[in-house]
C-alpha cells in the first residue's frame, strides 16, 4: 500500500498528495496526520491536492475530517492547489467542503496560516484602559 | 442506433480499493480517447469512482467495463454490475445524504448528476447494474 509522506516545516506539516489515492491509503493519511499533529504539536497542516486530477466523495471526506481532528487539535488546515476542473466536478457533486480554507499554492497557505496565529496573539492588557477585562 | 461498435470494451474486477484506482485510470484513458473537454473527463471519472466504489462496498465487488462510444458524437460509457443485495428502495437510495454505509450518501445521486446518461436496474437480492454515459460536447 502506498503512504502519503508528511513532512514538517517549522511549526507547519505538509504534505503533498502525489499518487491517485486508494481509499485504504486515504483513512491511512487520515490516522498519520492526527498522529503527527498531536506528536510534533504542530499549528498548522498544509494539504497539496495539485497532483490530484479527481476528488471523488471519498477523499473530499477525507478532507474534511482532517481539517475537524486538526481544529480539535488546535490546528488550522489549509488545501491548496486544486485544479479548476475538481471544483467544478466537486460542487455537482454535492460537496460543499464546507469548513476547509482553501489557497492557491504552499506559499500562500504558510501566509494565511501565519496571519492566523497573529490573530490568535491576545495583546498585553492595556493599563491605562479601566474598561480592559482583568486577565485570567 | 448502435452506431459504430467503436473501441472493444476494457473490463475489469472490482474486488479491492486499487481496483476502484484502476476504474478511474480506464475511465480517463476512454474519456480521453472520446475527446472530452478536461471538465468532463473529470466529471465522469469521479462518477465512475463513485460508482465502483458502491460496487465494493455494497455489491460486495462486481465488475466494470468501459467503453468509447461513437454516434453523432464520441462519449464514454461505464458499465458497473454486481451480485450483491441490491438496493430495495431506488428513490430514497438516490436522495442526497441518504447512506447505509456511513459514507456522505452522494455517490449515487452525485454520480447521477455528473454524467448525461444514468440507467440503474436492481433489486433485492438480484444485484445491481449501473450505466452510465458522458458524450463529449
Amino acid at each position: 500500500m502506498d503512504r502519503v509522506p508528511v513532512l514538517k516545516l517549522g511549526d507547519v506539516l505538509l504534505v503533498s498528495i502525489q499518487v491517485d489515492l486508494a481509499d485504504k491509503t486515504t483513512v491511512q493519511l487520515e490516522e498519520d496526520l492526527s498522529e503527527r499533529i498531536v506528536a510534533t504539536g504542530a499549528r498548522g497542516v498544509i494539504i497539496d491536492i495539485s497532483a490530484l486530477d479527481i476528488v471523488d466523495s471519498f477523499v473530499g471526506r477525507m478532507l474534511a475530517t482532517i481539517a475537524a481532528i486538526s481544529r480539535v487539535l488546535d490546528a488550522e488546515t489549509v488545501v491548496v492547489g486544486m485544479r479548476p476542473a475538481v471544483a467544478i466536478t466537486l460542487v455537482e457533486l454535492g460537496l460543499s467542503l464546507h469548513g476547509i480554507q482553501t489557497a492557491l499554492n504552499v506559499e500562500r497557505a504558510l501566509e494565511v496560516l501565519s496571519r492566523a496565529r497573529d490573530d490568535d496573539w491576545i495583546p498585553p492588557l492595556d493599563t491605562e484602559d479601566d474598561t480592559a477585562p482583568a486577565a485570567p | 442506433m448502435t452506431g459504430d461498435p467503436g473501441e472493444e470494451a476494457q473490463t475489469q474486477a472490482v474486488v479491492s480499493d486499487q481496483d476502484v484506482v484502476r476504474v478511474r485510470q480506464l475511465v480517463r484513458t476512454a474519456a480521453v480517447t472520446a475527446k472530452l473537454s478536461l471538465v468532463d473527463q473529470t466529471k465522469v471519472v469521479t462518477a465512475a469512482s463513485e460508482l465502483a466504489r458502491n460496487t465494493l462496498v455494497y455489491g460486495g465487488g462486481g465488475s466494470v467495463q468501459v467503453r468509447v462510444v461513437r454516434q453523432r458524437r464520441s462519449g464514454v460509457r461505464v458499465e458497473l454490475a454486481d451480485d450483491g443485495p441490491g438496493i430495495g428502495d431506488l428513490e430514497l437510495a438516490l436522495t442526497d445524504g441518504y447512506t447505509t454505509g456511513g459514507g456522505l450518501g452522494l455517490g449515487l445521486s452525485g454520480a447521477r448528476r455528473l454524467v448525461d446518461e444514468f440507467e440503474i436496474d436492481t433489486a433485492p437480492g438480484r444485484g445491481t447494474r449501473i450505466s452510465i454515459v458522458k458524450w463529449a460536447r
